[in-house]
């Protein structure tokens, strides 16, 4: 379904930040991109989104393809009417909107302006604490309210395709487990692809079944969950798993070289 | 009632009409300022060629009255639109400052051009409202305050309706709230921001069509977008409620003090009330009535 085929960015025209990014999501699939602070993850999604303009950012190589159909130099808003949404990071609720203000403004790009309105029930069945908040401004929500609220504004839009931008930074583990739990609701009865970028790997993988890794602007490393979790490097620099007991000596000299490699 | 009271209460009515007028001048900048951060200083302006161009209407094509408020209002929307497009568009992604210089630009070059297109004497609008006052309660007020009063509070619930129930209206919300979101929900911020120009000059015709029934059609009119700014940073710069109700204040502030304080100074006292009101505010509470007081940490 999405196709982002060897893409480069350069922030003002100078900072080359994303070096022949390539990856795929299928439709309805579910799709982790991981990497730590910097690696590129954000500006990956701006990409597809479009938005690079307004930063001053510019796609100097490669293309994007949506539904076999090439992306990388149409408006936006154009981007979001053929079914990707983004989920922008840091919770972006429009503060000055009440909840249902915010959750319409998601279906903009919808002409059936009715059934907008009825789907705004859906959004409330999967989220009910949202149900119980309709009328007040989204600044006032909690942080997990407001994540909630960005994912129910996304999903008005019926995308077909739904990027995140970190949507567990800074909630309580109880909270992500469920705004992962409805994420899940959301890819099986919606069929919507998801394509999740995050930097706790545990979560990720956990909900993604296929994972991309990046590291300063190259995916480093991807492949089917199982064969990521398996992997001794992401382990050890992912997940947070080191096997104390083997040989410290080789282990050292292991991980020094690992991560020569990381790192390049 | 007696006669103080009375007196009191025609001064506070006939200042609600001035202050309708000031708060239509008002929301034009604030929509502007609050979409877009600019600070639109060729509003002035296109109050004044609104007037001009009912004035031509009228007399010159002798079309009825409110056929030329219609086609007034079409011309200061679509003015609002061309402006956003080849005024302010080239500037995207400059600094707002440098987009301010222009829109000063922008104010001579139209002054100009109504200059020759209309020329330089008074004109002097012939009213549509019928001459005799109306009393009520003891209160007189003219046709024209009382049209002026009711046409602006159905701009505003207009507004308001507009505003809270569009779809239209909630992405200029949006935008104005988070540009870069609005972006990313398909909102097409220039679309969006067109509109506003349009939204903000038909607000600026309103208040100019009405200027020209009370005042002389002249290059001078412009003025009376300086007058209102007491209004926009009493209401706090960025707030359309604030910008309503600062108007209204100031007109009432005004006319009371003119009414009372006139007798006694002898004059004038009318026309520099809005500026002591400015410095107080200025003095007192900054960011206005409803504005956001903003913290700057060094
Ligand atoms: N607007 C910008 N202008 C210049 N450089 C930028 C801009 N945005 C991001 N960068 C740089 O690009 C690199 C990648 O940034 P990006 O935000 O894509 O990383 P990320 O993987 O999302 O990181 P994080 O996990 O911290 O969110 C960083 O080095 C960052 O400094
Ligand atoms: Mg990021």
């Amino acid at each position: 379904m999405l196709k982002v085929n060897n893409i480069e960015v350069v922030y003002n025209d100078v900072i080359l930040v994303l070096k022949g990014i390539s990856l795929e999501v299928p439709e309805g699939g579910v799709v982790a991109l991981l990497g730590a602070n910097g690696a590129g993850k954000t500006t990956t999604l701006k990409a597809i989104s479009g938005i690079l303009d307004s930063e001053n950012g510019d796609l100097e190589d490669g293309e994007i393809e949506f539904m076999d159909e090439p992306i990388h130099r149409m408006d936006p808003d154009r981007i979001v009417r053929l079914g990707i949404t983004m989920v922008p990071e840091g919770r972006r609720v429009f503060e000055d909107l009440n909840v249902v203000e915010n959750i319409m403004i998601g279906g903009h790009v919808r002409r059936d302006r009715a059934q907008v309105r009825k789907d705004l029930d859906m959004i409330f069945d999967y989220f009910p604490v949202l149900a119980d908040r309709k009328g007040q401004l989204a600044i006032f929500l909690s942080g997990g309210e407001q994540q909630m609220l960005v994912i129910g504004r996304a999903l008005i839009s019926k995308p077909r395709l739904m990027m995140l931008d970190e949507p567990s930074l800074g909630l309580a583990p109880l909270l992500v487990r469920e705004i992962f739990g409805m994420l899940k609701r959301i890819n099986s009865e919606q069929n919507t692809g998801i394509l999740l970028v995050e930097q706790n790997a545990r979560i990720a993988l956990n909900f993604a079944r296929y994972g991309y890794i990046m590291e300063n602007g190259k995916i480093m490393l991807d492949g089917p969950r199982e064969l990521l979790m398996e992997n001794e490097d992401v382990k050890e620099f992912y997940l947070g798993v080191t096997d104390e007991d083997k040989k410290k000596s080789y282990a050292n000299v292991k991980h020094y070289k690992r991560r020569k490699r990381w790192l390049s | 009632m007696d006669g103080g009271l009375l007196f009191f209460f025609q001064l506070l009515v006939s200042g609600v009409a001035v202050g309708c007028l000031y708060a239509l001048v008002a929301l034009g900048f604030v929509l502007i300022l609050k979409a877009t951060d600019i600070l639109n200083f060729a509003q002035g302006e296109v109050i004044m060629i609104s007037a001009f161009i009912c004035y031509f209407l009228v007399t010159t094509l002798h079309l009825p009255f409110l056929v030329a408020v219609l086609i007034t209002c079409a011309a200061a929307g679509l003015m609002g639109i061309l402006t956003e497009r080849l005024v302010l568009r080239p500037m995207l992604g400059e600094p707002v400052f440098a987009v301010v210089m222009v829109t000063i630009g922008l104010s001579i070059f139209l002054r100009s051009m109504t200059g020759i297109l209309f020329g330089h004497n008074n004109l002097v609008f012939p009213s549509p409202f019928p001459k005799e006052t109306v009393k009520m309660g003891g209160i007189i007020l003219s046709q024209t305050q009382i049209w002026i009063m009711i046409s602006t509070l159905a701009l505003i619930i207009a507004f308001f309706l507009f505003f809270k129930y569009s779809r239209m209206g909630l992405a200029m919300r949006g935008t104005a709230d988070d540009q870069n979101v609005a972006q990313l929900m398909g909102i097409s911020v220039k679309r969006v921001f067109a509109m506003i120009w349009a939204v903000s000059f038909v607000s600026a015709a309103v208040a100019g069509i009405f200027l020209a029934n009370v005042m002389v059609i002249n290059l001078g009119l412009s003025f009376v977008a300086v007058s209102a700014f007491p209004a926009i940073i009493l209401g706090g710069l960025e707030s359309i409620p604030g910008a309503i109700i600062g108007g209204l204040a100031i007109g009432i502030i005004e006319n009371l003090a003119g009414g009372y304080l006139d007798q006694i100074i002898g004059g004038g006292v009318k026309d520099v009330t809005p500026f002591v009101v400015l410095f107080l505010i200025l003095m007192v509470r900054p960011y206005g009535l409803f504005g956001k007081k903003e913290i700057e940490r060094v």
